[in-house]
């Protein structure tokens, strides 16, 4: 694919002694649309943070373009942020506030003029030159936030939990109106959310992170399907996670049962963590499934009813369509290709994956 | 209906316990005779004669530079002292508004005397000490009034300006400081204010032949009350008035505008 804009090389960054980025390394491609995904107090925001220039990494490199940036100043660096709080400076127009980084570079005032225009359409508000801050929304002030952070043209965009403040509605229009964006500017967007559900539908890649460790880094679709760990799996949606043991290739035996999958190269008799997740659960008849047991709760959802089966000492989440009343006897079937196997966590860099899932 | 006219006397009693003195003191100063108890007709005698005099004029211009000097000067240190306080972890914060706190309560005359005692061992008492004593005691306040705007100064605003471009001296000149203006400004005035009525530090700090307008009134009304005093004691009611107005009425007016 394209190359490497930026580099993260070897960071480490603490706070009052307490580690927040480990020798984090990772890159981001030209014109993708990267997401750092993970709970508060992972590091995802300190990492943006470190690239937006208003930290400065205890060890390691950062390099963009080429070039090593790691000691430059914020003002200096070729991208733009917009912040969770939008930041904007309340004592000036909505135009004062796009132009403000135009008039530090000393652009004509027809070209600050055109621009304020072009990205006020860009962001659905024309006409809102004159309007003071505080007349406006939570959702019509992100949108400025972004209009000012993007007539820099910068090579860049910098998202700090964006749409954190806005209401559900809101932040689904916002959504997609940032994928509209992403694709008319043709930069590279570097979101940080802790929003999984955002992060999957907007993303190229997701970084998944948890106190200062990257999880694992891949498209949505692998995120979500194949994650490697316990934690990738519990915080992208609920999950059903056990423990098993992959008795050989395509065989694990979880709750007493032996199941096959279609995961191969564990080695033979090692403990693993399994993922299934709720709408890979089939509910069938007790004599049909692989093991047996009984509805404890039923929710209605919507779209799906979400289920609590007991099943061999586990609680199992189901989502189906299907209304089946509390008390039934069920059979649980799986189908081998829903089985997903995740080593266990090893070294101390994994460790992190252990608490609080 | 009896409750509210009630209530109503009650606030108007209040108010005239509060400013009949002050009243009073200001129809003495149009009064065209030298006793209190008679009313000799309207004039502004007073006031001419209380600029043509010598000691009160001079009393006023050294009033004017010590509260002037002084105001800008502990404005000034007191915002940078406000900007790094914000900076502190929330105990150093403690820790340090304690400290600035406690001069503000304590009694004046217990800063007063203190004062005197460490600038003796120095200096000669005068201009100087005096202008040092009214910095000191007029921090405080500016602390006061900075220290509450620059909390609520956004932090990612300057970050935001920084972001797009902005140098940190610029960024700090286009977006800190139009925020934290309003509080420098009231700062100022409450340090003028401060100043301009502070007798008891001013008192015991002040070397001989040194007087500001406070201190010269209570060496002359010891001698005697003259007339002229009640006209220089209603300007000064007036200017203390209007400083205060000024520096309400600004934020005010910011506040309605938002």
């Amino acid at each position: 694919m394209s190359k490497h804009l930026i580099e993260f090389t070897d960071i480490s960054k603490s706070y009052d002694g307490s580690l927040v980025l480990d020798e984090l390394n990772l890159y981001i491609r030209e014109n993708e649309f990267l997401t750092l995904l993970g709970p508060s107090g992972c590091g995802k925001t300190t990492t943006l943070r470190l690239l937006g220039g208003f930290e400065t990494p205890d060890k390691g490199r950062i390099h963009f373009d080429g070039a090593d940036i790691t000691d430059l100043p914020a003002n200096e660096r070729k991208l733009n942020t917009v912040f969770q709080k939008y930041s904007l400076f309340p004592h000036m127009s909505i135009a004062e506030n796009i132009a403000f980084g135009l008039k530090i570079r000393k652009k004509s005032k027809s070209y600050i003029e055109d621009k304020i225009k072009y990205a006020l359409k860009l962001v659905n508000l024309d006409g809102f030159e004159r309007r003071s801050v505080d007349s406006l929304s939570g959702g019509q002030q992100q949108r400025i936030a972004i209009a000012r952070a993007i007539v820099k043209e910068p090579k860049v965009l910098l998202l700090d939990e964006p749409l954190g403040a806005l209401d559900l509605k809101l932040r689904q229009n916002m959504q997609y109106e940032l994928m509209r964006l992403k694709e008319e500017l043709g930069i590279t967007f570097v979101y940080v959310t802790h929003d999984q559900e955002e992060a999957l539908m907007m993303s190229d890649t997701i970084v998944v992170m948890n106190q200062g460790y990257i999880q694992q880094i891949g498209t949505p679709e692998m995120i979500y399907n194949e994650p490697e760990n316990a934690f990738v799996a519990d915080f992208i949606g609920h999950s059903n996670i056990l423990d098993g043991t992959m008795l050989e290739d395509r065989l694990v035996e979880i709750l007493g049962v032996r199941l096959p999958c279609v995961d191969e190269g564990f080695g033979q008799n090692r403990p693993v963590d399994v993922v299934i997740r709720p709408e890979d659960v089939e509910l069938v008849s007790p004599a049909e499934g692989c093991m047996e047991g009984t509805v404890t709760s039923l929710i209605f959802k919507g779209v799906h009813y979400e289920l609590d089966v007991m099943a061999n000492g586990y609680e199992w989440l189901v989502h189906t369509t299907k209304h089946i009343p509390e008390g039934t006897k069920v059979g649980i079937l799986v189908t081998p290709f829903n089985i997903q196997i995740m080593r266990k966590p090893e070294s101390s860099d994994e460790k992190a994956v252990e608490v609080d899932v | 209906m009896v409750k509210k006219s009630l209530q109503r006397l009650y606030l108007f009693l209040i108010f005239v316990f509060l400013y009949l003195p002050i009243i009073v003191l200001i129809v003495l100063s149009f009064n065209n005779s030298r006793t209190r108890v008679v009313w000799g007709g309207f004039t502004f005698d007073w006031y001419i004669s209380c600029f043509q005099d010598e000691k009160i004029m001079s009393a006023f211009l050294t009033t004017i530079q010590i509260t002037f000097l002084s105001a800008l000067i502990s404005t000034a240190i007191g915002t940078l002292a406000a900007f790094g306080i914000s900076a502190m972890k929330k105990r150093g914060q403690t820790i340090c508004l304690g400290a600035t706190n406690i001069p503000l309560l304590n009694a004046d005359i217990v800063t007063g005397i203190s004062m005197m005692l460490l600038f003796v061992r120095f200096m000669d008492l005068g201009f100087m000490t005096v202008l040092a004593a009214h910095i000191t005691f007029s921090i405080p306040y500016v602390i006061l009034n900075v220290l509450p705007k620059l909390k609520a100064v956004n932090r990612s605003t300057y970050e935001a300006a920084l972001d797009l471009g902005a140098t940190p001296l610029y960024a700090f000149y286009r977006v800190t400081w139009p925020e934290i203006r309003p509080g420098v400004f009231s700062g100022f005035m409450m340090a003028i204010t401060m100043s301009l009525d502070d007798f008891s530090i001013t008192y015991f700090t002040k070397g001989p032949g040194v007087n500001t307008l406070s201190t010269m009134l209570y060496t002359e009304l010891r001698k005697g009350i003259k007339p002229e005093l009640y006209a220089l004691s209603t300007i000064l009611f007036f200017i203390v008035l209007i400083v205060l107005l000024l520096g309400n009425i600004r934020p005010q007016r910011k506040a309605q505008q938002l």
